[in-house]
């Protein structure tokens, strides 16, 4: 048994954890947040010549042929630094699914140009009724000659405004919530028929709500194959949930640091308010939770890379975790920082945000609790 | 022991609810339901028209323009216009500043700021906690040095709720360098108009510019502005706390909201069933409307008491702790309910525009999950709370 990474690894940590003390300070994280794009296609381009956007995908795809961990190394430094560029987007959920199901063009085609920093991709799964249920799905794709159309609504596309493509699941078969009859197609964002709101998200990110109105693509475009979409975006979506996760635990490092530091300075009745035994406890707590976290997130990474039988369960019952020890890592870290917890100007509430989307994005904790226990 | 309204109370409801149906401005109503920001003009509309009819200043005596309502009226009038939604009256004045100067004041005080308080002509914020003093309140050092006819007044107050707005602010300042810090403490009335005071805006993690930093550079001050004389204004400080308790805990507006949530709840499916019929989210709804109704047979265990010994008993103390944290997880539940559409986000000032994405009432859900992280913070964060009950209550 082994917990270190090894020298590949170390590298990759010590590069993107240098490029947020270097590149990404909080105010211009901040900036970003801000701006029309919500991210900087300058840093996307330096991910892209560090090779950390295909660290992951497979060599076949032109990838480095890394693993779940390489992921996990990544967003977990992300985290720390309140990332704001759509690596989970692009590529832990859109790539990893294209690298599982693409056909050698598609995997050519696309992913080489999403490694080379060149195309931004979002993964258009949830509508407006389906809550967590992947296999809940009215978008119909119709056969049409060599072609399909595609008609329905997605809801809540992460990084849908800049996406050049999209994935979109879509009934080609069977009921509303049945896991078969459901296939994946891969959508040019330009094509016609297609319309988009755009907004921003609370936690500073961007999404849309996306309109498909007889929107024509070709067979060819059926990532896998047609009406067995739904194994695969459960799979692409256990991915990104390790992904998040990972992200998650960096967010809580620097949350359960942040206010012990700020403990050790604040003074009330003359003394530091980390001085107050109800407050040390409440500290030890969010650095339990927090350690806690980052057990079940080697744990899930690990039986997930090793394709072990219960990686399912698994990554459930980390994303169980991640949800239950954020909104208390979260809310302590408010409540401890008083005032000042609440404030825009401070990061703790940024932080705070993000921890609180992380626990929605793939299933809440009551949606995993269920399907830990169903598995 | 008799759970029951008397008949007097019962037709005093119907009174209420009455008034509401005529008098409530269809505007106001229209935001309120949409839970979108008020305007400045729309709280002080609304409590004009309670003024007019004598429900506005309720807990004031009579003398001065307030009401003789019996302690169960009080209830009565503050839950249904809670159940009805109608908006939360700005405490500062009548509820923070009036009552210390009808029991403060001079009589040049009384009848220059009492009429304009009841009739909402003057908005008031309160400039108590400073950069270094939060929850040592105690430990404030904005300074009111006595020079002549005037007190000058330097430096900075904080977390100062709507003082954009305000005409007036009542200060804790630091008149004397005492050995117990208490001591040097008073409480004093500033014109907001005065030359060199700065209103910055802090803006909160919703979005929002509620709250603000206020800074005194050489402020003049009238003498005749202090209330209660040099270093009363701690004594009357804890005289508002006693004054603030009744009815901070806002459990009306706490189980308006819960009905709420379960009615949006059961039009929300999770596959077959509702997100109400979903054991999970049940159970947690459950729970906390048990809660809840703990919470307000111990606010009408309050309620009697006074009723029967002029004061409340020790059980009152538990209402801002519980209130508080009752608000909190309704907000929570709210957001755990939208799933995805909690997140689409949109400032105040972009709130009243129709821009909700997803269910027509998702845009405020978020923002108010972010704002309510303030309630255990204000006013005496929980913590400090606790204290107060270990100290007072349980004599530890």
């Amino acid at each position: 048994m082994d917990f270190s990474f090894n020298e590949e690894q170390t590298l990759i940590q010590n590069q993107v954890e240098q490029f947020i003390q270097r590149d990404y300070d909080w105010e211009t994280r901040q900036s970003l947040a801000e701006s029309d794009l919500g991210f900087s296609q300058e840093n996307w381009q330096k991910f892209a010549e560090l090779g950390w956007l295909g660290i992951s995908l497979s060599e076949e795809a032109g990838g480095f042929g890394g693993s779940a961990i390489e992921t996990m190394i990544v967003m977990e430094e992300f985290g720390k630094g309140l990332v704001l560029e759509p690596f989970l987007e692009t590529i832990v959920l859109g790539s990893s699914l294209i690298d599982l199901t693409g056909n050698a063009e598609q995997k050519k085609e696309v992913l080489s140009s999403v490694i080379e920093g060149n195309l931004q991709l979002a993964l258009a799964f949830t509508e407006p009724q389906s809550r967590f249920n992947l296999s809940d799905i009215t978008t119909e794709a119709k056969e049409d000659g060599k072609n399909y159309l595609l008609n329905g609504f997605k809801s809540v596309v992460m990084n849908g405004p800049s996406a050049n493509q999209f994935i979109v699941s879509a009934r080609t078969a069977n009921n509303q919530r049945d896991i078969k009859g459901i296939s994946l197609f891969l959508v040019d964002a330009n094509s016609e028929g297609i319309s988009t709101r755009n907004y921003k998200t609370v936690d500073g990110r961007r999404a849309s709500e996306l309109t498909l109105e007889n929107v024509k693509v070709s067979a060819d475009s059926i990532l896998g194959s047609l009406d067995k979409g739904y194994e695969f975006l459960e799979k692409g979506v256990d991915i990104a949930t390790l992904a998040i996760c990972a992200e998650a635990v960096g967010i809580m490092e620097i949350l359960y640091k942040t206010t012990v530091e700020y403990s050790k300075t604040r003074e009330q009745f003359g003394q530091p308010i980390g001085k107050f035994q109800v407050l040390q406890h409440r500290m030890v707590d969010m650095f339990m939770e927090y350690e806690q976290s980052k057990s079940l997130l080697y744990m899930a990474t690990m039986k997930h890379v090793e394709n072990a039988p219960d990686s399912k369960k698994a990554i459930s019952g980390l994303k169980y975790q991640i949800g239950k020890a954020g909104k208390f890592v979260g809310q302590e870290s408010i409540q401890i920082h008083g005032g000042m917890g609440v404030t825009d100007e401070l990061n703790v509430g940024h932080f705070f945000k993000r921890l609180t989307t992380i626990g929605t994005i793939f299933g809440n904790t009551d949606f995993h609790l269920k399907r830990y226990s169903s598995i | 022991m008799d759970l029951k309204f008397s008949k007097e109370d019962l037709e005093f409801k119907q009174e209420v609810e009455g008034f509401l149906d005529a008098n409530y401005p269809l505007d106001i109503k229209e935001k309120q339901d949409r839970r979108y920001p008020l305007d400045k003009s729309d709280v002080i509309k609304w409590q004009k028209i309670l003024s007019k009819r004598g429900w506005f200043a309720i807990t004031w005596p009579k003398e001065y323009g307030g009401s003789d309502l019996s302690p169960t009226k009080k209830y009565i009038l503050q839950n249904v216009l809670a159940e009805a939604n109608t908006p939360i009256l700005i405490p500062f004045g009548v509820n923070m500043c009036g009552p210390v100067i009808y029991s403060f004041g001079t009589e040049k005080q009384k009848d220059f700021h009492l009429p304009k308080i009841l009739n909402s002509d003057i908005w008031w914020c309160q400039g108590y906690s400073e950069p270094g003093s939060g929850s040592d309140l105690a430990s404030l050092k904005t300074k009111a040095e006595k020079k002549g006819d005037y007190y000058v007044v330097n430096g900075a107050k904080t977390w100062t709720t709507l003082a954009q707005h305000a005409d007036w602010i009542f200060c804790l300042v630091r008149t004397k360098t005492t050995s117990i810090k208490q001591e040097g403490i008073s409480f004093i009335l500033i014109d907001m108009n005065s030359e060199g005071i700065e209103v910055k805006p802090i803006i909160t993690i919703d979005g929002a510019h509620e709250v603000n930093m206020v800074y005194f550079d050489n402020v003049k001050v009238p003498k005749e502005n202090l209330v209660g004389g040099e270093g009363q204004g701690w004594n009357i400080a804890k005289f508002l706390l006693m004054h603030e308790r009744t009815g901070i805990a806002g459990l009306a507006a706490i189980k308006r909201e819960l009905n709420r949530l379960k009615e949006l709840a059961s039009e929300i499916y999770t596959g077959e069933d509702t997100l109400l019929e979903d054991n999970s989210f049940r159970k947690k709804i459950n729970e906390t409307e048990i809660e809840l109704e703990a919470a307000e047979f111990t606010e009408l265990r309050t309620l009697s008491a006074i009723a029967k010994n002029g004061a409340p008993g020790p059980e009152s103390s538990i209402l801002k702790i519980k209130g508080t944290e009752l608000q909190q997880r309704v907000t929570e539940l709210f957001v755990e309910m939208l799933g995805y559409y909690a997140h689409p986000f949109f400032k105040e000032n972009e709130l009243g525009s129709n821009m909700s994405i997803g269910p027509d009432y998702a845009a405020p859900v978020m923002p108010n999950y972010l704002n309510f992280r303030k309630v255990s913070i204000y006013g005496g964060s929980n913590e400090i709370q606790r204290n107060v009950i270990a100290k007072a209550i349980l004599g530890l």
